[in-house]
């Protein structure tokens, strides 16, 4: 077998999603490839060679693949998957973005957000928001799957894969690049934080989650939001935490003003420790916290930040 | 310009869900049906596209099962001209529906086709983007903002760590993500109109297309069972617990 996996970048830089889709190649068995494209991605490239069990690392650094716009992207996978049996990306917004492109194009289906690899075949991923687990077996020749970071553990990056040019240049006169607003934060990325703290619509309003900073700073975490707290206005959308939003699993999950809908816990409940903060005491968060404290966020949040 | 909406019919966003004891599948029996919830901000878009002057024509489409159509019904109480219904009964994959839609886009030539980004229940995110490439359209996905302007549009997407901005050429393929717009509720004089408009019934075999299934669903299973733990009494035996026994902080 012999998979390729499509790098997910930030900011040109290598992403840290990418030595989990990594870690499930692994799982699959077999070479493993990874493309980095973009433009200006040496770096990125290095650092992808870094990844245990990468043989070899394919950069396609060309102006038309900057920002990794769906339509080049897809045109460039779909030149260059002969000859694998899989193809994999995170299910990052890019994955999703991307890859579905590649399957039609191939003429094969794609499985979204795997969790776990039973074979090379078949592969579990969640459903009705994390609701159900389904085990689905693939009789596609290429095998094109987006993989959910939180399933598998990174690789580590002490590998030395070649590093060769793809010479791959496609048309794009259909879409450009108009301008990207990221979030400036000096916080970890929601997606790969080992703390992640959440607030909801208890939080009362935007301005109210200033409460949950100190908290942060203190624990290095990154900060969430219920998916009632981003329709509330009270935060952007890219913090939000659930079935549509970011899945994560970090070490310590802290739930603030949060009721715990299905659709939030299906972001969250792979979480090691939840901690559940809310006066309700009948929320159902509390029957997924390992720790729940009810009472007065607003008189519990600076006694904790205070006392950490 | 004419604008085609795909809607799909799921199980009502509100209801928790059951497997069947034979881990076939989830158990659907007597359960609550819905319009997708990202569908709904899909005919809303179109809707107020309309409004606006840029769209003429909002024509929606399904395919699934006969039920299917009370989801057409209410896209048309919202605002929708007509409706086509691909009726089926299989187990409808994304590549199926997109090679579907991309007849249906052959056939009415809209200048956007609006999708939800993904199904509440398959929560595959992938058929707006399969569509894009089976009729070679630009796509611009997980979309919170669309402004159309003469033969172009640009969309605002929802990236992992804040919002890009992209234009596309018209024809384009559009997916919603939550904060595009706030859908707004029928009125009992629009769903009785509704009932009234158009709508054409097809199957798969109309335009071509084998919707059989390629990937089996070996088993489904519920999750492994979080158990809840224990309320604490104060923030100081919290952080004492994080401390000491759970040794996260």
């Amino acid at each position: 077998m012999s998979i390729l996996v499509l790098a997910d970048l930030h900011e040109g830089q290598l992403a840290g999603a990418t030595a989990h889709v990594v870690a499930a190649t692994q799982a699959i068995g077999g070479d493993i490839d990874v493309l980095v494209a973009g433009e200006g991605v040496q770096a990125a490239a290095e650092a992808a060679a870094k990844l245990d069990g990468v043989s070899k690392v394919r950069v396609a650094d060309n102006p038309v693949y900057a920002h990794q716009l769906a339509e080049p992207m897809g045109a460039l996978l779909v030149e260059l998957a002969d000859g694998y049996t899989h193809v994999l990306a995170s299910a990052s917004t890019t994955g999703k973005n991307v890859l579905p492109r590649l399957a039609a194009l191939k003429d094969v289906s794609q499985l979204s957000d795997v969790i776990a690899v039973d074979s090379a075949d078949t592969f579990k991923r969640p459903i009705y928001a994390g609701n159900a687990i389904s085990t689905v077996k693939s009789d596609d020749a290429l095998k094109v799957i987006t993989v959910r970071t939180t399933g598998f553990d990174a690789v580590g990056t002490s590998g030395s894969a070649t590093v060769e040019a793809v010479d791959v240049v496609v048309e794009n006169s259909q879409s450009s690049f108009v301008k990207e607003e990221l979030a400036a934060s000096d916080r970890p990325e929601l997606g790969g934080a080992k703390v992640v703290i959440s607030g909801g619509r208890g939080m009362g309003n935007g301005e109210n989650f200033k409460l949950l900073d100190g908290i942060a700073d203190k624990l290095g975490a990154a900060i969430g939001a219920s998916r009632a707290a981003v329709d509330a206005g009270f935060v952007p959308n890219d913090m939000q935490v659930g079935q549509t939003g970011k899945i994560v699993a970090p070490d310590l999950y802290i739930a603030v003003g949060i009721s715990g809908a299905i659709q939030h816990l299906a972001g969250m409940k792979d979480s090691k420790v939840i901690v559940a903060i809310n006066k309700d005491d009948e929320a159902p968060i509390f029957q997924v916290a390992d720790y729940g404290l009810v009472g007065d966020l607003f008189e519990i949040l600076p006694e904790f930040e205070s006392k950490l | 310009m004419k604008i085609l909406v795909a809607v799909k019919r799921v199980i009502d966003y509100n209801v928790k869900i059951r497997v069947k004891a034979d881990h076939s599948d989830v158990d659907l029996t007597n359960v609550k049906m819905a319009m997708n919830p990202f569908c709904e901000i899909a005919v809303e878009e179109a809707v107020r596209l309309k409004e606006k002057g840029v769209a003429t024509e909002v024509v929606a489409v399904t395919v699934g099962p006969k039920a299917a159509q009370e989801q057409l019904r209410t896209a048309l109480a919202l605002g929708a001209d007509r409706a086509i219904h691909i009726e089926t009964d299989e187990r409808v994959e994304s590549l199926a529906v997109a090679k579907l839609l991309a007849k249906v886009v052959e056939d009415e030539q809209p200048g956007m086709v609006i999708l939800g980004k993904q199904a509440i229940d398959t929560d595959n995110n992938q058929t707006g983007q399969m569509l894009a490439a089976l009729t070679g359209l630009p796509q611009g996905t997980f979309a919170s903002e669309v402004a159309a302007d003469g033969d172009k549009v640009n969309v605002t997407r929802e990236i992992d760590g804040g919002l890009q901005t992209i234009a596309l050429t018209l024809p384009a393929i559009v997916t919603t993500d939550l904060r595009l717009n706030e859908p707004r509720y029928a009125k009992l004089p629009d769903i009785m109109k509704a009932k009234k408009k158009p709508l054409d019934v097809k199957s798969p075999a109309d335009y071509g297309v084998e919707v059989a299934s390629r990937v089996s669903l070996v088993k489904v299973e519920s999750p492994a069972e979080r158990k809840g733990g224990v309320k604490v009494a104060s923030v100081d035996e919290l952080i004492d617990k994080l401390k000491n026994e759970a040794k996260v902080l």
